[in-house]
């Protein structure tokens, strides 16, 4: 059996489709956080392997991902940073309770 | 002649009040007067020398071979350019008239900064409150009214005009904290600006079809370099630009008439006729040097100025000196006729300015070349001359009795004689020179009139002699009721009136002495109204033997026959003048109402103007225009309302609205695509 795209794409969807059930879904931050985090790495892996596939020679898919990879670690940084000081404020990290931010 | 002097005569009163004005308040009260007083004493000194230099000089610039007095413009540099054709200059003009009124402003209005130094303070020495803006403004006020005078096109006239507006309304609002001075500097200001609407609008006329501001180029031909001889031929030529060109008629006059007439109504406005008057009793609520200067000697003479300054072109146009005439006539016998009733001092002074005013247009009004050589404008100018001075000699007794006894009405006066005996006398002074007394200033002005008059039409001539006795009249009425009638008893612990300080009573003897001699200068051969002199030679008896003595005696008896009925009315208390009341109730009521004038023109614009028409218009803006603005804003305020619950803060409710629409987005883009 030939190893085609399917076989890295499917499980990239699957990937991507649990990390929108769950960000939609969890209400705690953190759970949120690692959400998206799963969505983030569905997308690198689409990168790679687009470029896998398509664009045998070329390097731009994979260092892209490696970017977005770097980008991700700090994006994370900035939101674990905003978790705690919601929780230094509320002492509750549950999404439902930060909804300040209305009208 | 250098520019220098008249440079540093404009200036000097706009550096004084910019001084006194943004640096008045940090300086004592005494120093900002001294300085004001000195500044002007300075203005003065050059005004003179300039004026004596224009007169007496004999320079060529200023007089010719054939000892005509010729316009001279010292500098007259662009102010303003539009255009290559179209500039606003601002200049100074050097003539007879500008050169008189320079001596006239300056003298009186130093007199007033002196006069102020003492008026402006109580009997305890406490100055009033704003002593130092009140120097200001009337720095401001003498900067723009020699701006007035000496100005070299009706453009710059203009612009002064506006300014001694301005200033006149500032200083009658003076006690801004009073509602009455407050009101009555609006009248004033809003009655003058309607007036000067008509100004406005002559002037463009004018200049449209002639296309130059510059007075000589209405009056005069160039004669040199910046020397102008008045000469018939450049107002002919303007007549013929409004006659050959496709200037239209309009409303039965011609272009010029209108141009002329609707001029003559921003002088109107200014000078106080009939019917645009109403403003000039209720100014008396500024301070009364202010009074003194501005409503009595100066700013309201300009009406009459600026029809001395287009005086040629004037002649052009019967109708518009018809028209001064009969307004002038008209509004002296109105005038005359309220004075003799008013009970407040001012009031009755400011309507004896009014009839006074009415004199010299009328004079204009009458003055033609043929009738010895324009005699009504070399009069007009001298009763301005003279008029200036024995009324702001009045005006500043008056303010010696007001400061003195604490109010103006001639009732808490009676008897002062005995208290206040320097300005009874200059009172006196005044009262026999604007009844026309020989040898008193008034005597020689109004007579020259009242003979021109006579040369005119005899109708005229009775009818302004009518006046003059009026005038004779009710000045005598308010001399006896102030100084002699029965005294007022001094109550326990209370001074008795006395006499000023100095800096008070000093003008009022300067002004008394200038009153009795002013007569004798031989204005016939300084001031006509094409240069020429009148007289071959002359001297200090001039004026005296070149009187008509027709006409100079029946004036004479007339005014002594006034002076009798009042002396026999008012000298000692008597039920004569209530007697007299009581027979002609209706007259006696309608001259004391002032004709109902102001009633006139309270119900005009209030019931007419503001009922009538501004409050639909008014009701329209606010509730169809409004009411639209209003509805779009309420409008977007309920919708915004029902929306804003979408943004709930939520973030979960969020990306489930942006999944679906991805989603919808998706779908869309895939049945197009299929």
């Amino acid at each position: 059996m030939e190893l085609t795209i399917l076989w890295y794409l499917i499980p990239s969807l699957l990937m991507f489709c649990c990390g929108v059930y769950g960000f939609i879904t969890r209400k705690n931050m953190i759970a949120m956080l690692i959400s998206l985090e799963l969505m983030l790495n569905a997308v690198d892996i689409n990168f790679v392997v687009f470029n896998r596939f398509l664009f045998p020679g070329e390097l731009e898919g994979m260092f892209f991902t490696l970017f977005a990879i770097a980008l991700a670690a700090a994006e994370t940084a900035l939101a674990i940073a905003i978790i705690i000081n919601v929780f230094r404020i509320s002492e509750k990290i549950d999404v439902d309770d930060v909804t300040k931010m209305k009208y | 002649m250098e520019p220098v002097i008249p440079i540093i005569i404009l200036a000097l009163p706009l550096a004084m009040f910019l001084v006194l004005g943004l640096c008045g308040h940090k300086m004592a009260h005494r120093t900002a007067g001294i300085l004001g007083t000195l500044g002007m004493g300075v203005t003065m000194v050059l005004a003179y020398i300039t004026a004596f230099t224009y007169f007496f000089s004999g320079a060529p610039e200023f007089i010719n071979a054939e000892g005509v007095r010729l316009q001279y413009v010292v500098f007259n540099p662009e102010w303003l350019s539009f255009y290559k054709d179209l500039a606003i200059k601002i200049g100074f003009l050097l003539d007879p008239i500008s050169a008189l009124l320079l001596v006239v402003i300056t003298t009186i209005s130093f007199m007033v900064h002196l006069y102020s130094n003492g008026y402006m303070r109580d009997h305890h020495g406490v100055w009033e409150t704003g002593f130092q803006r009140f120097y200001a403004f009337l720095s401001l006020f003498s900067f723009s009214m020699l701006g007035l005078v000496v100005a070299t096109n009706i453009f710059q006239m203009y612009i002064f005009w506006e300014l001694v507006g301005a200033s006149s309304y500032l200083l009658i609002g003076f006690y801004y904290t009073k509602p009455s001075a407050v009101s009555a500097s609006k009248k004033a200001f809003i009655v003058t600006r309607f007036a000067d609407l008509g100004f406005l609008i002559g002037i463009l006329i004018l200049s449209f079809y002639t296309g130059t501001f510059e007075f000589t180029d209405f009056t005069s031909v160039n004669v040199g370099k910046d020397t102008f001889a008045i000469d018939m031929s450049a107002p002919t030529a303007i007549l013929a630009k409004f006659t050959s060109s496709p200037a239209p008629m309009f409303l039965g006059g011609s272009v010029l008439t209108w141009a002329l007439v609707l001029i003559f109504m921003g002088g109107m406005g200014k000078s106080a006729m009939m019917p645009l008057h109403i403003w000039l009793p209720d100014a008396m609520e500024g301070p009364t040097p202010v009074s003194a200067l501005i409503h009595a000697a100066t700013m309201v003479v300009a009406g009459v100025y600026l029809v001395a300054r287009l005086f040629p072109l004037y002649l052009m146009e019967e109708t518009a000196l018809n028209i001064i005439t009969v307004v002038g006539a008209l509004t002296a016998f109105y005038a005359a006729m309220v004075a003799c009733t008013q009970v407040d001092i001012k009031r009755v002074l400011a309507f004896s300015t009014i009839s006074q005013i009415a004199f010299m247009m009328v004079s204009l009004g009458v003055a033609r070349p043929e009738f010895h050589h324009g005699l009504g404008y070399m009069a007009g100018m001298f009763h301005l001359f003279t008029h200036a001075m024995f009324k702001a000699l009045l005006f500043l007794c008056a303010g010696a009795l007001i400061h003195a006894i604490g109010s103006n009405d001639y009732t808490a006066m009676h008897g002062l004689r005995k208290y206040m005996p320097i300005t009874h006398i200059s009172f006196l002074i005044g009262c026999l020179a604007i009844a026309g007394i020989i040898p008193f200033a008034g005597f020689f002005s109004k007579d020259e009139i009242l003979t021109a008059v006579f040369g005119h039409s005899i109708f005229w001539y009775i009818w302004m002699s009518a006046v003059a006795g009026l005038t004779a009249f009710y000045m005598f009425r308010l001399y006896y009721l102030i100084f002699w009638w029965k005294e007022h008893k001094i109550p326990e612990g209370h001074h008795a009136p006395h006499d000023q300080p100095w800096t008070m009573t000093l003008p009022l003897v300067i002004l008394a002495i200038v009153s009795c001699v002013a007569g004798f200068v031989p204005f016939g051969n300084l001031v006509t109204w094409n240069g020429h002199p009148m007289f071959e030679s002359v001297n200090f008896f001039t004026n005296l033997t070149a009187l008509d003595w027709s006409v100079a005696a029946i004036s004479l008896s007339v005014a002594v026959i006034a002076i009798l009925i009042a002396t026999v009315m008012y000298k000692k208390e008597n039920p004569l003048p209530d007697k007299m009341k009581n027979a002609l109730p209706r007259l006696w009521d309608w001259c004391y109402h002032r004709f109902y004038w102001d009633e006139l023109y309270m119900f005009i614009t209030h019931k007419i103007i503001f009922g009538c028409i501004c409050k639909p218009i008014a009701w329209f803006d606010r509730h169809i225009i409004d009411g639209t603005m209003d509805g779009f804003a309420w409008v977007t305020q309920r919708l915004s309302f029902a929306i804003r619950g979408l943004q709930s803060g939520n973030i979960q409710f969020y990306v489930w609205v942006y999944l679906f629409g991805v989603v919808l987005l998706g779908a869309i883009t895939a049945i197009c695509l299929l």
